[in-house]
């Protein structure tokens, strides 16, 4: 068993301040209550606050080079925006616009302008792009020949994560990857309702599309990959600021929160269990950062370092979220409180790119530890 | 000989941690004043104890001390290189494990509250290892609460000094020890932390009696220590009367920094050793095993990262409240990964190694078979700050938890219940 060279798992300077532009964005367009209140519009996303975090920010262009119109920035910088949009659980199409769509097509040929061209207007925010494959899909388990090309594209494809809202469609064929456009026709984008309120689910159904082809089959599937290992790698920071959230917000809660004449933070029985929640997120913290660097410096560790990320921050989530659901009492189980949002949220990123056990299955494989035969 | 040469990275590493005085030593002057010391001291031609007492005298023994006392009040962070170029000399160590109680606990104690009497009598033995320090401050009433502590020390009617009486226990090394660092109640009727005495205990008094304490493993890494009218000059008395509480509270910070932090590779202790068994034995896996292997697996990992982000943290000068959770972490897998062992190796998992009482001198807790890592590593959530207690204090001092209500704090000790 190798060590990897260790990685850079702090936060840079930069990181910090993009991080505090993009936290207090996100407080001043009302935060959590801002995003129930924004759910219940039945909007995809809120475009103002798309443009500001997106265009404004340049925060959509920051995996893609500058000369391909992007910030030139690396995957520890998307993942700092995604730590705050974890924790303020926005309905914005980062993860599935400016990671996996963006992603996919940096894996494509830059070269060719049917490519360049959507990348560019991706990157700054402009158009908005989705990666048409389930959103349960694993690295490594993309679906391929569900959709078949020919004279136009023909197929569904079920539960695509931002399909709704977005200009463009990348979508996987027998044939290769291409590029749909969402108001093309022979295009139809049926929203389906989402546990999670704050990331639209679609169903895409193609008949005859259009399309523009964007890289043959063996190119096509090696794009989607790596799309959906980066977007696995820095699901786990979203989750990382998710879980933050829960927990500040259930320690500020139980700290106020007077029962039995005493702050019901005070009994050992719930501050075992935020003590014990907090260890969880200091290592989810360590993983996350370290699936980002890797995806940053191309590391030979990345696909370990990925899985180890989902297993561990996916499952953390899902406690966090639960736990401020339990330790709020009665007002954790109401609407009107966003503790819900985190829950359902959570819970979805647990499905989201691969489950922790699914990528505790490709550990299994990547460091040796196989299974009893048969 | 010629050293390597200095990186930038030396230099910031000592701005870092304090050397801001313009004529603060570098890396490279170390290095001279390490090349001087095996000139005049070859080790392939000195006594052992002679090489350590000369670099102790020499500054080279804990580079961040004051001068005259081992060191030459350099950054901490340069300790490293003076190490390195040590050993690439072929100088001996001073078997740092061995005599961990006096690095790690008594000297820093020794340096923040010890008078200058007090420091130079024991501080260059201590650090040589010719004398070894044990640490006297649990009992069987005080454990998780060890402000409770019942040993007694009372003034001496003939002189200056004082007579103890009371009992400790999981005392390593205290068959072994010239000293101990001492907790003794000197004020039974002012609240509990307040009433308490530091000393250094000469463990050669006749009123020391050491005892093995045989532990679940049946060997005994820990004594109990039954004192008897033991005599204590008041010379040795550490800090002032009373004050032991806060005296104590750098021992333990000492503790704990000695416990966490630690930079480990991957697949490294109990996890590796599991892992291992798994590959070599395949007809031992089953699908439970299976799964609960790969979670416990990524686990070790995300902890493995947790320490390598936190010393990190520490080389740059940023400690972060993240130790505090390193120690839980640890005990917690030790304990299920070793469980997960035992129960891997099935028939073999029925054995035991050796019941035998031995006595040893370093305690490994991925020594042995898996039985005893099993049953050792029951220690790890209680020694040094049961995980219980260590929940209550991230609840409280990270995450600033309102504390439990208490009744004890300021009641007289002798009217405790116990």
């Amino acid at each position: 068993m190798t060590t990897p060279a260790p990685p850079d798992l702090l936060y840079s300077e930069t990181e910090d301040d993009l991080r505090a532009a993009v936290r207090s964005l996100l407080t001043d367009r009302g935060g959590p209550t801002a995003a129930l209140a924004e759910a219940e519009t039945g909007r995809p996303y809120d475009p103002d606050l798309w443009r500001s975090l997106a265009t404004g920010m340049g925060t959509a262009g920051l995996l893609v080079p500058e000369r391909l119109g992007g910030q030139g920035a690396t995957a520890r910088e998307a993942a700092v925006v995604l730590e705050e949009l974890g924790r303020s659980v926005a309905a914005v199409p980062y993860l599935t616009s400016a990671v996996l769509a963006v992603r996919t097509l940096l894996g494509c040929d830059t070269a060719r302008p049917e490519v360049a061209g959507p990348l560019a207007a991706l990157a700054d925010g402009t158009r908005v792009g989705a990666l048409a494959v389930p959103l349960p899909t694993a690295p490594g388990g993309a679906p391929h020949g569900t959709v078949r090309g020919g004279a136009g594209l023909s197929g569904e494809i079920t539960s695509v994560a931002g399909a709704a809202g977005a200009d463009v469609l990348l979508v996987p064929a027998d044939s290769g990857l291409y590029a749909v456009d969402a108001t093309a026709p022979g295009v139809t984008v049926t929203p389906v309702t989402p546990l999670d309120l704050t990331r639209p689910l679609a169903r895409v159904t193609l008949t005859g599309a259009t399309a523009t082809l964007l890289a043959e089959p063996a190119r096509a599937r090696t794009a989607v990959a790596d799309a959906l290992l980066t977007g696995a790698g820095l699901l786990a920071s979203e989750q990382l600021g998710l879980a933050e959230w829960c927990l500040a917000e259930t320690v500020r809660y139980t700290g106020g929160r007077h029962q039995f004449g005493r702050p019901v933070g005070s009994f050992q029985a719930l501050k075992h269990r935020l003590a014990a929640l907090w260890l969880d997120i200091v290592s989810a913290r360590a993983t996350a950062r370290n699936a980002a660097d890797a995806l940053a410096t191309g590391s030979p560790d990345t696909a370990v370092a990925v899985a180890v990320a989902q297993a561990h921050c996916g499952e953390v989530a899902v406690r966090a979220a639960q736990e401020c659901v339990q330790l709020h009492g009665g007002i954790g189980m109401t609407w009107e409180h966003p503790a819900h949002l985190y829950l359902k949220r959570a819970k979805s990123d647990q499905i989201a790119l691969g489950t922790p056990g699914r990528h505790r299955e490709t550990l299994a494989r990547l460091v040796d530890l196989p299974g009893p035969a048969g | 000989m010629s050293g390597p040469t200095t990186s930038p990275k030396d230099g910031a590493a000592a701005a870092r941690s304090g050397g801001t005085d313009a004529t603060a030593l570098d890396a490279d002057a170390l290095r001279r004043r390490v090349a001087d010391l095996l000139t005049t001291h070859d080790p392939a031609t000195t006594d052992r104890l002679d090489f350590l007492r000369a670099r102790f005298d020499a500054g080279l023994a804990w580079i961040h001390f004051p001068e005259g006392l081992g060191g030459l009040g350099a950054p901490r962070a340069l300790q490293q290189v003076v190490d390195q170029a040590l050993e690439a000399g072929g100088a001996p160590d001073n078997a740092p494990r061995r005599i961990g109680i006096g690095l790690g606990m008594a000297a820093p104690t020794l340096l923040r509250h010890g008078t200058d009497a007090q420091r130079r009598r024991f501080l260059r033995p201590l650090w040589t290892g010719e004398e070894v320090w044990c640490q006297l401050f649990s009992e069987p009433g005080a454990g998780s609460d060890l402000a409770a502590l019942a040993t007694r020390a009372t003034r001496d009617g003939e002189g200056d000094g004082w007579i103890v009486d009371g009992q400790k226990v999981w005392t390593s090394q205290a068959h072994l020890a010239r000293w101990g660092i001492l907790l003794a109640r000197t004020d039974p009727d002012l609240p509990k932390h307040r009433g308490i005495t530091y000393f250094v205990c000469d463990m050669t008094d006749p009123g020391v009696d050491v005892r093995p304490l045989r532990q679940i493993t049946g060997e005994a890494e820990f004594n109990e220590v039954f004192l008897t009218g033991v005599r204590i000059p008041d010379t040795h008395r550490l800090g002032g009367v009373g004050e032991g509480w806060q005296v104590a509270r750098t021992t333990l910070m000492n503790e704990r920094v000695a416990i966490g932090g630690a930079r480990v590779p991957r697949e490294s202790g109990m996890i590796g050793l599991v892992a291992d068994t798994w590959r070599r034995q395949p007809e031992l896996r089953t699908h439970d095993l299976h799964q609960r292997l790969l979670k416990l697996w990524v686990d070790a990992e995300a902890a493995r990262l947790t320490a390598e982000r936190l010393g990190r943290q520490l080389a740059l000068g940023q400690p972060g409240p993240e130790g505090s959770g390193m120690k839980l972490a640890f005990a917690r897998l030790n304990q299920e990964i070793s469980g997960l062992e035992v129960e891997l190796l099935a028939e073999e998992g029925l054995g035991y190694d050796d019941w035998t009482l031995t006595r040893p001198e370093l305690v490994d807790f991925t020594g042995r078979d898996a039985g005893y890592r099993y049953l050792r590593a029951k220690g790890n959530s209680i020694e040094g700050g049961t995980s219980e207690v260590l929940l209550n204090i991230i609840a409280e001092r990270v995450l600033g938890l309102p504390p439990e209500p208490r009744t004890d704090k300021d009641a007289a000790w002798k009217d405790l219940p116990r």
